[in-house]
């Protein structure tokens, strides 16, 4: 996994409340046996319509909105369990999602690929959403061994909550299953209590 | 310390704690299927690491098989792919299938249950969202992603912060024509479809306890559409009954000492939950959702909400429905009855009660999707095939279908399709498809008449 410390970039926002799974990449494309490439089909049909050509007024397609932060309505990312839906969102190119919540198993499966959930008031959210659709240059800044997310002009300057465990991880690059591995020990030694 | 029905389960699953971060939690069964399996495979290989624990996991293909010629080979050529890599997987790291053609074949979350593999107090985990399926029996299952299957293939454990607990009690009888699907679904339309988000839910009161086995499957299911990562219910004698004598439910010299220990778990009298709903089972009738979302749902007698808000009009625009408009007339050309949530023997029994004698409306094409292979053969022993046939419907083999339309079991785009499934997402049963969520005597009664009738006035036999 790669290493997550400090990012600047510009965002794109997508004021949508209750963004599924579903619609972040269509199960129709689950059919895939590697993690890669799925970004190609991100928000498909948002993005695109049936025949291929893309649809009019959906933000990832005006040119001037583009960036490595994804700023979108609460609720992000529930429904299904499917990890494709981080795997898109990355392969797409974002590095950070912000919203004022997330559904437990998106948020899980997006800090596995790296991606940095970052949850914010939704009065904050609001303000942050209506900024950067009519300023698509400004940039956000994201400062994870401080666990701050600002934007100077507007004084925005949060500070999020992130579990310390997988903070440790993001910020080294550590993945869940080393960690695990290294339990070994103790699992065999529960096993054998238990079963 | 007064611990609840999760609490019980959760702490005797906790092999260590990491200071200040989550804990390593054990799963006692680990449920793949072919869509968020490979992945996770080829990460084992890649680190050159076998499965730590075959013998606690069981494949099935569900999500992305044909429901028709299931004997032949799979024309979808990235389908075929998929379920050919499942078996590979699963003869490679001696992981048990029952793949297409096996007699267990179904819906991974219809079979385990009624193979006796999911049992009260254990832990399990499926890379599915509708694993809550199994709390039905005092179970703690849940969906993960697949970073998190290939952590269980290679230790049998997760890290996990431990959720928070919220109790749901629904006290009370319940109207004529409520089934649990009515009450899951009045459950999320009042809460909101993030109200669980963070927790686990544990359903109590005499409506959970009085429904059968298949009905609190049913229930349990849907935790996840209110954002919930399980729901539980606690084990009784009802549960029992139902795992007794299932083929992998424990053995006649085992079965007391189990039947002991599942008798601890429910939630002690004092225990405390972080958040509580309290429900009357009266102000609960047959529900239908209108929205993009299982919160988005109504009394089938009810008018659509008059919501200002850019989200809520988003969804009625796609679903081409307007603020303040009854539902019932409402013209429909597809009606499912399927899935995970509603493809066991009950919900085939109680749809072929109402459609005996009659035909589908001359509009509507009806699917019935059996939920396993063995619940197949029980419509075909009990007759039910032969009333669905007459009546006009086309019965499947078993599997996912027109549930999330992975496999050719799409819906044309725009029409509306009531269904028994567990989501009305956008394009959830196909592109610019209209999903209505709904009980199986809804949807029956759907396809009998072309449109949606009023059920609670119903009288029915």
């Amino acid at each position: 996994m790669e290493k997550f410390k400090k990012l600047t970039s510009t965002a794109v926002s997508l004021p949508v409340e209750n963004v599924d799974t579903d619609q972040i990449i269509p199960a129709r494309f689950l059919k895939a046996t590697s993690k890669i490439g799925f970004g190609e089909n991100l928000f498909r049909d948002w993005r695109y319509n049936s025949d291929g050509s893309k649809k009019e007024g959906f933000i990832l397609n005006e040119e001037k909105y583009s960036g490595k932060i994804l700023v979108a309505g609460e609720n992000f990312g529930c429904g299904s369990s499917r990890e494709h839906a981080a795997w898109a969102l990355e392969d797409y190119g974002f590095k950070v999602i912000v919203s004022s919540y997330f559904a437990d198993i998106f948020k899980g499966n997006a800090l596995n690929n790296g991606l940095l959930p970052i949850q914010i008031s939704s009065t904050k959210l609001t303000q942050l959403l209506t900024h950067l659709k009519e300023n698509p240059k400004s940039e956000l800044q994201v400062d994870l061994e401080n666990q701050r997310l600002s934007l100077n002009e507007i004084g925005l300057d949060e500070s999020f909550e992130i579990d310390s465990y997988k903070k440790m991880c993001l910020i080294n690059g550590y993945d869940d299953i080393d960690f695990l591995i290294s339990k070994k020990e103790s699992i065999e030694a529960f096993e054998a209590q238990n079963q | 310390m007064k611990k609840t029905l999760f609490d019980k389960v959760w702490d005797a699953h906790v092999v260590d704690s990491v200071p200040d971060g989550p804990q390593i939690l054990y799963i006692d069964k680990h449920l793949i299927h072919e869509v968020t399996s490979p992945q996770a495979f080829a990460e084992l290989e890649q680190r050159g690491i076998t499965l730590a624990r075959p013998e606690k996991t069981v494949a099935t293909a569900d999500h992305n098989v044909p429901t028709v010629n299931q004997h032949l080979t799979i024309k979808d050529a990235l389908s075929r792919k998929q379920v050919e890599m499942l078996t590979k997987n699963c003869k490679n790291h001696n992981v048990t299938l029952y793949g297409l053609g096996h007699e267990y074949q179904g819906i991974v979350h219809v079979i385990a249950p009624e193979l006796g593999i999911t049992q009260p107090g254990m832990t399990m985990v499926c890379g599915d969202s509708h694993t809550s399926t199994h709390g039905a029996f005092g179970t703690i299952a849940f969906g993960i992603g697949t970073s998190q299957v290939a952590q269980v293939f290679a230790s049998q454990c997760l890290l996990l912060n431990k959720p928070k607990k919220m109790r749901i009690t629904v006290n009370g009888k319940l109207n004529k024509n409520v089934l649990p699907k009515d009450v899951i679904l009045y459950i999320i339309a009042q809460l909101g479809t993030n109200s669980g988000t963070g927790h686990f839910v544990e359903y109590a009161g005499d409506v959970f306890e009085n429904m059968s086995m298949e009905g609190r499957m049913t229930v349990c299911n849907m935790s996840i559409e209110m954002g919930a990562r399980g729901g539980m219910i606690a084990p009784d004698k009802t549960t029992f009954e139902y795992v007794k004598g299932k083929e992998f439910a424990p053995n006649s010299q085992e079965w007391d000492k189990k039947v002991t220990y599942w008798k601890t778990l429910p939630t002690d009298d004092g225990a405390t939950f972080d958040t509580e709903y309290n429900f009357d089972a009266s102000d609960i009738l047959p529900m239908i959702t209108y929205g993009t979302n299982p919160g988005m749902g109504i009394k089938i007698n009810e008018s659509i909400p008059e919501t200002n808000d850019a989200s809520f009009e988003k969804a009625l625009t796609y679903m081409g429905l307007k603020k303040g408009q009854s539902l019932i007339n409402q013209s429909i050309n597809y009606v499912f009855i399927g899935s995970c949530t509603n493809s066991r023997i009950e919900d085939f029994r109680l749809a072929a009660s109402h459609i005996e004698g009659k035909q589908k409306a001359g509009n509507i094409t009806a699917l019935i999707v059996p939920g396993s292979q063995q619940v197949a053969k029980q419509i075909k022993e009990e007759g039910l095939q032969d009333i669905f046939e007459a009546a006009g419907f086309e019965i499947r083999q078993p599997g996912c279908s027109a549930c999330l339309g992975m496999n050719e079991d799409k819906i044309p785009a725009g029409e509306y399709c009531v269904s028994t499934s567990n989501r009305n997402f956008e394009g959830r049963q196909g592109q610019g498809v209209r999903t209505l969520l709904a009980s199986p005597l809804t949807a029956a009664l759907t396809a009998i008449e072309g449109k949606i009738v009023d059920v609670t006035e119903l009288e029915l036999v």
